[in-house]
């Protein structure tokens, strides 16, 4: 029976937590650090094309900057520090946001609703997953190096050189997918955290989306460029 | 059974006691002064159910509550803020005078006056004009977002043939804007346990105990259960009853049903046959057709009426040269022309098509033209103006009104017929007040464009929270029993009802009464009426009942949300009121304001009043289902507006 | 023309419910989707059935009762359009169309296609009012508004209540109905006082229901038979956002 004109007491009454606006700002804060990082990332990934030297300095620039007054790899483990509270963050609110979507509609459409809003959206839960279980397979590739055929420690170049080598196609085929599946997640990440932490006019909408466009296809085509560079022979 | 319902009897006249006297200007400070104050610790332990949750009740209730009564409110949709008022478009009146256009209270008091044709109460008018000043100032410290011109200043625009720009609007919208900020006071007043609300409920019955107003007898409409609730005053602000014509441009639940309850009950019912038609409503396109969508008047400022000169044209609109089509009313009203007052625009437009000149798949349509305003001021000009209409219209048509005429068709609209009430608002039962369109006070036989609104909320913000205490001080009620031989007796007979509705079992749908019922009161007592025409209807109605309660059709159990016996209870309670307006009808050989006696209009076939003879009220007294009613007249006396015949010529 | 439906009948909250297939052979391509209900339901009682029970009222796009999802869609395929507005001439002669209730657990279905959207009022209830009691409200002109906030203000007011955003929203959200009764009251001078604590009761009210959370996939908006802009979310998530920080008021 469904009581009219009071609370319903059938139903259990308790306020959630954090509330669902706390959850959707620690989604744009934590996504917009690994964004940042994503960029940072590109950016020094496509030193490969200023040839081995360049980026097998960079890549020790990272562990060395700040000594002596800093103690070895200080930046490098700030960095990790925070991304990885970043990327625990995120990945707790949005399995509780989805938890609660859940929760929201047990009972299904029988007939699905079309996309109205847009796929990257509609993409951002199994995107999601696909990225995390590619971040771990790429730690275990190029930082501990334990999956790399080369893997050896401070040659960067080499390291990738093996991974992307055309016979281990496979490989550069999963680093692919698994960018645009960043690509994806940046494209509509960016533009909904902006929505969540920025002053959205209604004007401001087409811009921003038009900003989240780019930046996710600048930052897909960045990082597509390297396996693919090496694939093709370009960087060798 | 046996007398003719034609022979109705008339009783001692009525009298408005609260009404005070002195100055109009005064009159209304005079009665605030002289209503008895409830003491505030008093007020908590007193119940007041207010029955509607329209401009008129939810604004009550708010109101009630913020006085420190505990209200119990009702509505039949699922939610209060969807009461009907949501629908209005146009504006609401109030004589700021913020144009600087010579507005005062005054004009706004003589304009109503007028404009509802000498049948309305001074007092009550002045009081209405004087209170539009508070109305804005409330809303707007509601947050109703009213249009505003660049210096952040309200705009206003002149309405429905009005002199002065005293139409506050908010964009199409006014109606919704203005109810969501009654709806959200109300709603704060539930949060804070001033109001309890009971959506989708519908009143069933009225609960007299000792001759007083006690409470209500209501459908819970999900569980199906019927239960009393009682209180110590009971308010109705149930709207009005348009509806009857099953065609109308009142939403689809609209009802008489908890009016008519209470003039069962004692409840003197005023001028029922006063119903407004619009003039510019999309025409019916078939019969599936379950409502009328009214399109804003403001369209006639550009747009031309009119039909081809030939009988039976068939022609498509654009093929009509134009010294073959007869702009009718530029020609009949050379002044006004386009812009004559809606019932004289409904009516010429009747007439050009029961000349057979109507135009649409049925012939009850007249051109609404804007090609020479899309010429002379540009196709972006007219959007700017009328988009959204244009819009609406082709969402229903889908036709395109920049291409081809518009067809309009006038359509019930407005019903200012309603309870009795008195100066306080207070019906003819003690303790049962009647506010908005449920009442019959401000109107006369004509309401002018945005000012149901205001009448709505000057009732229930202003009017009823002052008087009521007045009432609720003096007389010393009592608790009520619930086991009472009254209350029992009322719940039984609404328990009766409906198992008697579940039980016949015939094979007709609810619907179709519903229709043969409007078609009939649209020819007889719509428009135009007469004689002949209202004494048919008055034989056919009490047939057309009798069917209804041998023949009628209602699926389904009692004890469920059952739409179909909600419908049919609504349409038993229409097929007793429809008798009563095609009998005041009948009885009102006069034509005034929105009710036109074919046999009684001027040479030139305009409405002709007979001040000698009706100039007053019909309040009618309810003695049995089919037995010819009382008719108690309540006299009219101008002191300030003298009765004068109108001209549009 | 002829149709053929499937429409979700449900005996009552408790009933498990199940798609039934009807079939109208006499539809008109000027009825509206509400009219084609209409003409099925009076065959259904006219053969002892029991007739499919919708909410409905104005039929005319203002009052928000009407509230069905029509092959997926809350208020079906055309845009800026309620179910009372929706004419069959959108429809194919033949076509097959799912009709449902609106899905949320927030909208315990009633029956059939009805449900019970108290929760929205509930949510109106714990703040989405400004505090004017009747009687104290300064003369109309003494707090002149911009235009501009004017019409922001109007433009979010204009929503009806339907809950086609929560039908729409694949969290169950009803972000956009909050957002628009927020950015209405916000844009205006009079909404100040309370636009703190107002936010964060909302919020919390919303919350308490059982809406899910927000993710910005944008459908709401696209269902929104008043157009209501996603923009309004933005500026929910910044006013709470401050009510929250500036130590106003925690949540
Ligand atoms: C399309 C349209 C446009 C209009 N435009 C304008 C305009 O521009 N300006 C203007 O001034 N006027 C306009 N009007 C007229 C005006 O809107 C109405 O007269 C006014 O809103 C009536 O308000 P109300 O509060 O009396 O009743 P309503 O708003 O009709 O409310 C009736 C309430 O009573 C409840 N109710 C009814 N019966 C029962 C029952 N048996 N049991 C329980 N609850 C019940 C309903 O649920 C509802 O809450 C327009 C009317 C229409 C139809
Ligand atoms: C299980 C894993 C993940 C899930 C389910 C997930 C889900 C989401 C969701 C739902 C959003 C939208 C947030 C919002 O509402 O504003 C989002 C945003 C984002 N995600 Fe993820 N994500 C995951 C992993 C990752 C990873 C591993 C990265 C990057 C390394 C990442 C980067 C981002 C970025 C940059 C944004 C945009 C943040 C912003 O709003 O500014 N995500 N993610
Ligand atoms: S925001 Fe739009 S979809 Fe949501 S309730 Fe309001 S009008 Fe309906
Ligand atoms: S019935 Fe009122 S909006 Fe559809």
């Amino acid at each position: 029976m469904v009581t009219l004109g009071q609370r319903p007491a059938t139903r259990a009454r308790h306020t959630p937590r954090p509330s669902s606006v706390q959850l959707k700002i620690v989604m744009a804060v934590s996504g917009a650090l690994a964004l940042l990082y994503l960029v940072a990332h590109m950016i020094g990934n496509l030193k490969i094309f200023l040839g081995a030297e360049a980026i097998n300095t960079y890549a020790a620039w990272l562990r060395t900057v700040g000594e002596p007054a800093l103690p070895a790899e200080t930046l490098l483990w700030l960095v990790r520090v925070v991304l990885t509270v970043a990327i625990v963050a995120h990945i707790v609110s949005a399995v509780i946001l989805t938890r609660r979507a859940h929760r929201a509609r047990p009972v299904k459409y029988a007939h699905r609703q079309p996309v109205q809003g847009s796929y990257a959206a509609r993409t951002m839960r199994w995107g999601g997953v696909i990225i995390l279980l590619f971040i771990i397979y790429h730690l275990l590739d190029l930082t501990t190096l334990t999956l790399n055929p080369n893997g050896v420690p401070g040659d960067v170049h080499a390291n990738l050189v093996a991974d992307f080598a055309p016979s281990r196609w496979y490989v550069t085929l999963f680093y692919a997918l698994a960018v645009i599946a960043v690509g994806f997640h940046v494209r509509h990440g960016l533009w909904s955290g902006l929505q969540t932490l920025g002053h959205n006019s209604a004007a401001a909408q087409n811009t921003l989306k038009g900003v989240a466009l780019v930046v996710a296809v600048l930052l897909t085509v960045g990082f597509l460029s390297v396996p693919f560079a090496v694939l093709t022979g370009l960087v060798r | 059974m046996t007398s003719s319902y034609t022979d109705y009897t008339v009783g001692a006249p009525v009298a408005d006691t609260a009404a005070p006297g002195g100055p109009i200007e005064e009159r209304w400070e005079r009665r605030r002064f002289g209503v008895k104050l409830v003491n505030p610790a008093n007020k908590r332990k007193m119940k007041i159910i207010v029955v509607g949750t329209g401009l008129a009740g939810g604004s009550a209730a708010a109101s009630l509550a913020e006085l420190g009564y505990q209200v119990s409110s009702f509505c039949y949709q699922d939610s209060p803020r969807r009461a009907h008022s949501i629908a209005a478009q146009g504006g609401i009146n109030a004589a700021k005078n913020y144009r600087n256009d010579g507005d005062s209270v005054h004009r706004l008091f003589y304009d109503t006056v007028k404009g509802g044709d000498f049948r309305s109460r001074e007092s009550n008018v002045h009081r209405l004009a004087e209170i539009s000043l508070q109305i804005i100032d409330q809303c707007v410290a509601q947050g109703v977002p009213f249009a505003r011109e660049y210096g952040g200043l309200l705009d206003t625009r002149s309405f429905g043939g009005a002199q002065v720009s005293r139409t506050f609007y908010a964009r199409g919208q006014t109606g919704q804007q203005l109810l969501l900020g009654a709806y959200q006071a109300l709603e704060r007043q539930i949060d804070a346990g001033g109001v309890t609300m009971y959506p989708r409920h519908e009143m069933l019955d009225l609960i007299m105990v000792e001759g007083r107003a006690r409470g209500i007898v209501a459908r819970d409409l999900i569980t199906g259960e019927t239960r009393s609730h009682l209180a110590d005053a009971v308010v109705l602000a149930s709207g009005g009853y348009g509806n009857v014509f099953y065609l109308s441009t009142n939403a689809k639940g609209c009802n008489v049903t908890a009016t008519w309850r209470a003039h069962r009950k004692g409840a003197l019912f005023a001028n029922p046959c006063y119903t407004q038609i619009h003039p510019t409503c999309i025409p019916v396109s078939g019969d599936h057709q379950s409502k009328l969508t009214l399109m804003s008047e403001s369209l006639r400022n550009d747009g031309r009426v009119w039909v081809p000169k030939r009988k039976g044209d068939d022609r498509a609109a654009g093929d009509i040269p134009e010294d073959e089509r007869d702009y009718y009313l530029e020609r009949k009203y050379p002044a006004f022309g386009n812009l004559v007052p809606r019932d004289i625009a409904s009516r010429a437009a009747k007439d050009v098509c029961d000349e057979g000149r109507g135009v649409g798949p049925t012939g009850l349509g007249v051109y609404l033209d804007f090609s020479d305003a899309i010429g002379r001021l540009g196709r972006s000009a007219v959007a700017a103006k009328y988009g959204n209409l244009f819009d609406i219209y082709q969402r229903i048509t889908g036709e395109d009104p920049y291409a081809v005429p518009m067809r309009i068709f006038p359509a019930v609209h407005y019903t200012m017929g309603g309870l009795w009430v008195d100066y306080d608002l207070q019906s003819t039962i003690p303790g049962l007040f009647v506010i908005g369109e449920a009442n019959f006070s401000d109107h006369g036989a004509n309401r002018l464009g945005a000012s149901a609104l205001m009448q709505g909320l000057a009732d229930g913000y202003f009017v009823l929270p002052n008087t009521i205490g007045d009432y609720l001080a003096g007389a010393r009620l009592g608790p009520v029993d619930p086991g009472a031989a009254e209350v029992r007796a009322a719940e039984q007979e609404v328990a009766n009802r409906v198992e008697t509705l579940l039980s016949i079992d015939g094979n007709r749908t609810v619907d179709s009464f519903h229709r043969e019922l409007g078609h009939l009161m649209w020819d007889q007592c719509g428009m135009e009426r007469t004689d002949e025409g209202l004494r048919k209807a008055l034989d056919r109605i009490p047939e057309l009942r009798r069917e209804f309660w041998t023949n009628v059709k209602v699926p389904g159990t009692g004890a469920q949300l059952n739409q179909s016996l909600e419908r049919a209870g609504r349409v038993a309670d229409f097929l007793e009121l429809a008798e009563l307006m095609c009998l005041d009808a009948l009885h009102r050989t006069e034509s005034c304001g929105g009710h036109f006696r074919a046999e009684s209009q001027t040479e030139d076939g305009e409405a002709a009043r007979d001040d000698k003879n009706f100039s007053y009220a019909a309040a009618w007294e309810f003695t049995g289902q089919g037995e010819p009613p009382v008719l108690h007249k309540e006299d009219l006396h101008f002191e300030y507006v003298m009765p004068s015949q109108r001209s549009y010529k | 023309m002829k149709l053929n439906l499937k429409i979700w009948r449900q005996a009552g909250p408790e009933d498990r419910g199940r798609l039934v297939a009807y079939r109208v052979d006499d539809a008109d391509e000027d009825m509206s989707f509400l009219e084609l209900l209409d003409v099925l339901n009076e065959r259904l009682a006219l053969d002892g059935e029991e007739p499919v029970a919708f909410d409905h009222d104005c039929r005319e796009g203002i009052c928000g009762a009407c509230s069905m999802v029509i092959n997926g869609e809350p208020h079906g395929p055309q845009k800026a359009t309620t179910t009372c507005q929706l004419h069959l001439r959108h429809f194919r002669d033949g076509e097959s169309i799912t009709i449902e209730p609106f899905r949320a657990a927030a909208f315990p279905v009633v029956r059939d296609l009805v449900v019970d959207r108290g929760s929205l009022d509930r949510i109106v209830a714990s703040g989405g009012y400004i505090s004017a009691p009747t009687g104290s409200a300064p003369e109309a002109h003494a707090t002149p508004v911009p235009k501009a906030n004017a019409d922001r203000a109007f433009t979010a007011a204009a929503c009806i209540g339907c809950g086609a955003c929560v039908a729409a929203c694949p969290n169950g959200s009803a972000s956009l109905f909050l957002g628009a009764k927020i950015t209405h009251l916000g844009e205006l001078p009079q909404g100040q006082p309370e636009r703190s604590d107002r936010v964060v009761r909302m919020v919390e009210t919303h919350d308490t229901e059982g809406f899910g959370g927000c993710t910005n996939t944008g459908e709401c908006a696209v269902a929104c038979p008043k157009e209501i802009p996603l923009d309004v979310i933005s500026q929910l998530n910044r006013d709470y956002r401050k009510a929250t920080t500036g130590g106003r008021r925690s949540a």
